[in-house]
């Protein structure tokens, strides 16, 4: 028996909706099997709440008096990118200050980049703008030191071209003798620890798989309040080997979302710092998936013990491209705090918060069972296996010799 | 028989001074140095687990204290701030005594102040920095 999205709407607006969450659907689909829950669950809520470096802000300050077309701006130090109209400006989260030593005193403590910004601005606190301009005979002025907040500009959108990895690496260092200092944290030789940054169970994409509900212009859950996802994400590479269950061996396909700053919450919007790698931010994404059939029961019933991430060695294979994954373990394993592996036991991290994608998770059924959050049917798909997309290297041609 | 974990922390003019062999020989004082550093401005920092009778132990730490030394208690030492941490794990597999770990019920990284030697590898592998060393 198939729903439609409107059919579960008029049960949302109606507060009729059976909405659970990934992490209940586990449940419930082990016990009542796929058919009988597609029966009674019409929502199923997912959610994922860690680093996402394809983040930043899109600000417009409002113009200055007189006039200035913003050439070269710094939000508390940090750049940001002034190459669109007047008084727009873009900050990505990974950016740093031009005066911080970075990694020139390895490891660098990267305290305060693009993201530490952003979050400040979600925090409502004040934020310094610095401008430097050449001034043409519409947009006179050259100089602009003053303080913002969120309250006193135009807009401020996130606006992130990937999030929401569909699955991800393990990491390890299986080669350097030494702590090596990554995006998934410190990694200790001799497989000293294995580090994980996915929701598993709750992840938005993992839920659905083959991307049959999320899509262009699904409504969502972005950093405590409501976005949009706007495209494919950046990398986004349907195509790679799946499980049978059509769930992903490893990254595969990703998000472009974007959202109002304003209604945002610093709870989940958090500017974090890689010690030796740079600066990042942490947003909390929460999607619905609307039951439309079986298949979709049987897709947001899948529990960690069913999802498979490789494990990956960050200390040769993974910086210079080579080689295969060292293996696979399952995210209920990860989750145990060790995993057997390589004829060992090795403890685990998370990057990713799962209390905080299970609050994501949580909430955003609160919503959806308020009637305040509908679920949306994408405007276009995207890209499925079928296509064959997959993200490539850098074709790196030569500069030709110039002709004498 | 007690036991304490507290900080020493030394004045540069005495980083010289073989103090906490004096709790040893003078108060029958049990100690396991859980850490211990020399700052560039010379000023020293010690992390200790005292171990001895408990009137043993008050003595030792008054004497350390008339010697001019300050005397924390090591529970004060590394903190967590909560309204930073979220949760993540990142520093459940670096804690090397398990005062970091992982609720496997609630998903929450609970923080058991007593387990912790205050070694801090935990404070740069914390991506919010919300592990706090306290001075």
């Amino acid at each position: 028996m198939a729903k439609s999205y409107d059919e579960i709407n008029d049960k949302i607006r109606q507060g009729k909706a059976v909405v659970v969450t990934a992490e209940e659907m586990v449940g419930i689909v082990a016990e009542q099997g796929t058919k009988a829950a597609a029966e009674k669950v019409d929502v199923v809520t997912t959610g994922t709440f860690g680093p996402m470096c394809s983040s930043g802000a899109l600000l417009n300050t409002g113009h200055t008096r007189p006039r200035m077309k913003i050439q070269k701006a710094w939000l508390n130090e940090v750049p940001a990118h002034a190459g669109l109209a007047a008084v727009d400006l873009y900050i990505g989260c990974t950016e740093m200050p031009e005066n911080d030593p970075l990694n020139a005193a390895f490891p660098g403590a990267f305290r305060y980049g693009g993201g530490h910004v952003i979050a400040d601005l979600v925090a409502g606190r004040d934020v310094r703008l610095r401008a430097q301009a050449y001034g043409t005979d519409c947009y006179p002025r050259r100089e602009l030191d003053c303080l913002i907040s969120l309250d006193d500009i135009n807009e401020a959108m996130l606006i992130n071209p990937r999030n929401c990895y569909q699955n991800y690496n393990v990491a390890v260092n299986a080669h350097a003798d030494r702590p090596i200092y990554t995006y998934l944290g410190i990694l200790r030789p001799n497989l000293g620890n294995a580090n994980y940054c996915s929701a598993g169970q709750l992840s938005p994409l993992l839920n659905d798989p083959c991307y049959r509900t999320i899509g262009i212009g699904t409504r969502i859950f972005l950093g405590g309040g409501v976005g949009y996802v706007y495209a494919q994400g950046t990398q986004h590479s349907p195509a790679v080997a799946r499980q049978d269950n059509g769930l992903p061996l490893g990254g595969a396909g990703t998000l472009s979302v974007t959202g109002d700053m304003k209604q945002m919450s610093p709870k989940w919007v958090v500017g974090v710092s890689f010690v030796g790698y740079g600066a990042s931010l942490n947003v909390g994404i929460g999607i619905p998936i609307p039951i439309l059939d079986e298949d979709m029961a049987a897709f947001t019933g899948v529990s960690d013990a069913d999802i498979k991430a490789p494990v990956v060695d960050y200390s040769r294979a993974y910086p210079l491209i080579e080689g295969d994954p060292l293996g696979f373990v399952t995210y209920a394993e990860l989750r145990t705090g060790e995993i057997d592996f390589a004829g060992r036991k090795i403890p685990t991290g998370s990057l990713s918060s799962y209390s905080g994608a299970r609050e994501i998770a949580a909430t955003l059924k609160d919503w959806v069972q308020k009637g305040e959050f509908l679920v949306s049917e994408p405007v276009q798909p995207l890209p499925g296996r079928e296509t064959g997309l997959k993200m490539h290297l850098l074709n790196e041609r030569p500069i030709p010799a110039k002709e004498a | 028989m007690a036991s304490r974990k507290i900080v020493l922390h030394f004045p540069p003019r005495l980083i010289e001074e073989p103090v906490i062999c004096r709790l040893a020989k003078q108060f029958g004082l049990d100690f396991n140095i859980l850490r211990a550093s020399i700052t560039p401005h010379r000023e020293g920092r010690a992390a200790l687990e005292l171990t001895g009778e408990p009137d043993d132990i008050t003595k030792g730490v008054e004497y350390v204290k008339s010697l001019g030394l300050r005397v924390d208690s090591l529970e004060s030492d590394v903190i967590r701030n909560d309204v930073k941490c979220t949760h993540c794990g990142a520093c459940v597999a670096v804690c090397p005594t398990g005062a970091l770990a992982m609720n496997h019920v609630t998903f929450e990284v609970a923080f058991d102040k007593e387990k912790c030697i205050a070694c801090e590898l935990c404070v740069p592998c914390c991506p919010p920095r919300a592990m706090e060393v306290h001075v």
